[in-house]
């Protein structure tokens, strides 16, 4: 009886590590964003349905904002388009688009195809501000509050009910209830 | 013969095949030192998009974005920390292959040293196990091999 006292606490406690790390590894792998906490970038790019204007992120000081990584070449993002769309008209927060290595034609044919859902679309051609946000596929959507500060990062195709989940609970409650 | 025109044909198309593949990076640097580093740097760095591919050998633009910041930022002569630092604050410690030593990865560090203790342990237990079963067998050689 003894000689399996040592066999099963090693299965034991190998089951109860393995089931620490599936339960902490979140949905298709999804890795930790380092900027959760941290301040988000700050940006100047062209804003993609005016020709000529620029847009400087730190105007957004002050306010609650999604930032939302999308291209036309991104399967995933047609298919959160609607929710994007749903967000934007309940007007909790101003979605703020970052169109990641696309082209203006394309882009702009996009949104007239599809609504646009973007108080502002700023247009990262080489992908530069993408890299500063640690972006590594689009869709990819990021909750900044007033200070600045990214408070949650979600990967992946945004449906109603990950709005409802994850980004509503983390908005102080005057902003949620205007829904 | 014959089969040996086909075993040769095969392969320099495996041949043809790797070197297509290997041509994903056509950076060069202005000097061998800068061209090392850079290639040190783009294999140790990995693609965020299809994780288990260094930077150096994707074919996904991302990788294209983040090899030329590999390169832009040695240029301007920043250190190889520089650029692993730059790297992992945007991304995390997930994007280098060969994680640093922190609070957060201390287990994963000191587990091969861990598990090779407790084996050692067991191998010790095991041993002196049989030396003194061996220590308290009277019989006589002969009997084991009768018996068996």
């Amino acid at each position: 009886m003894n000689r399996f006292v040592l066999p099963l606490g090693i299965f034991a406690l190998l089951a109860i590590v393995l089931a620490i790390g599936i339960k902490h590894s979140p949905e298709k792998g999804t890795i930790p964003s380092p900027l959760i906490g941290k301040a988000a970038p700050t940006f100047t790019l062209p804003v993609l349905t005016e020709a000529g204007r620029t847009f400087n992120s730190a105007d957004l000081k002050g306010r609650w904002y999604l930032f939302n990584v999308w291209g036309t070449w991104c399967g995933e993002c047609r298919a959160e388009h609607s929710a994007l769309l749903e967000i934007a008209k309940r007007g909790e927060v101003p979605v703020i688009g970052l169109d990641w290595k696309d082209e203006d034609p394309t882009a702009l044919q996009w949104i007239q195809d599809l609504g646009n859902p973007y108080e502002v679309i700023a247009a990262d051609r080489d992908g530069r501000i993408a890299i500063d946000w640690g972006v590594y596929g689009a869709p990819e959507t990021f909750l900044v509050d007033p200070h600045g500060i990214v408070v949650f990062k979600y990967v992946g195709a945004l449906t109603m009910e990950a709005w409802e989940t994850k980004f509503v609970p983390k908005l102080p409650p005057r902003q949620a209830a205007k829904s | 013969m014959k089969r040996h025109y086909a075993t040769i044909a095969l392969l320099i198309c495996i041949l043809l095949a790797t070197r297509t593949s290997q041509a994903v990076d056509t950076t060069q640097m202005p000097t061998p030192a800068l061209q090392e580093r850079y290639l040190g740097l783009t294999h140790e760095l990995r693609c965020m998009q299809c994780q288990n591919e260094a930077i150096a050998d994707s074919p996904v633009s991302l990788a294209a974005d983040l090899r030329r910041q590999v390169a832009e930022m040695l240029l301007a002569g920043k250190s190889d920390d520089d650029v692993r630092d730059y790297m992992v604050a945007r991304y995390g410690d997930f994007i280098l292959f060969r994680p640093r030593v922190s609070s957060r990865t201390i287990w994963l560090w000191s587990a091969p040293g861990i598990l090779l203790l407790i084996g050692a342990a067991i191998a010790v237990r095991v041993t002196r196990q049989r030396a003194a079963l061996v220590d308290q067998d009277k019989e006589p050689v002969e009997e084991d091999i009768r018996s068996s």
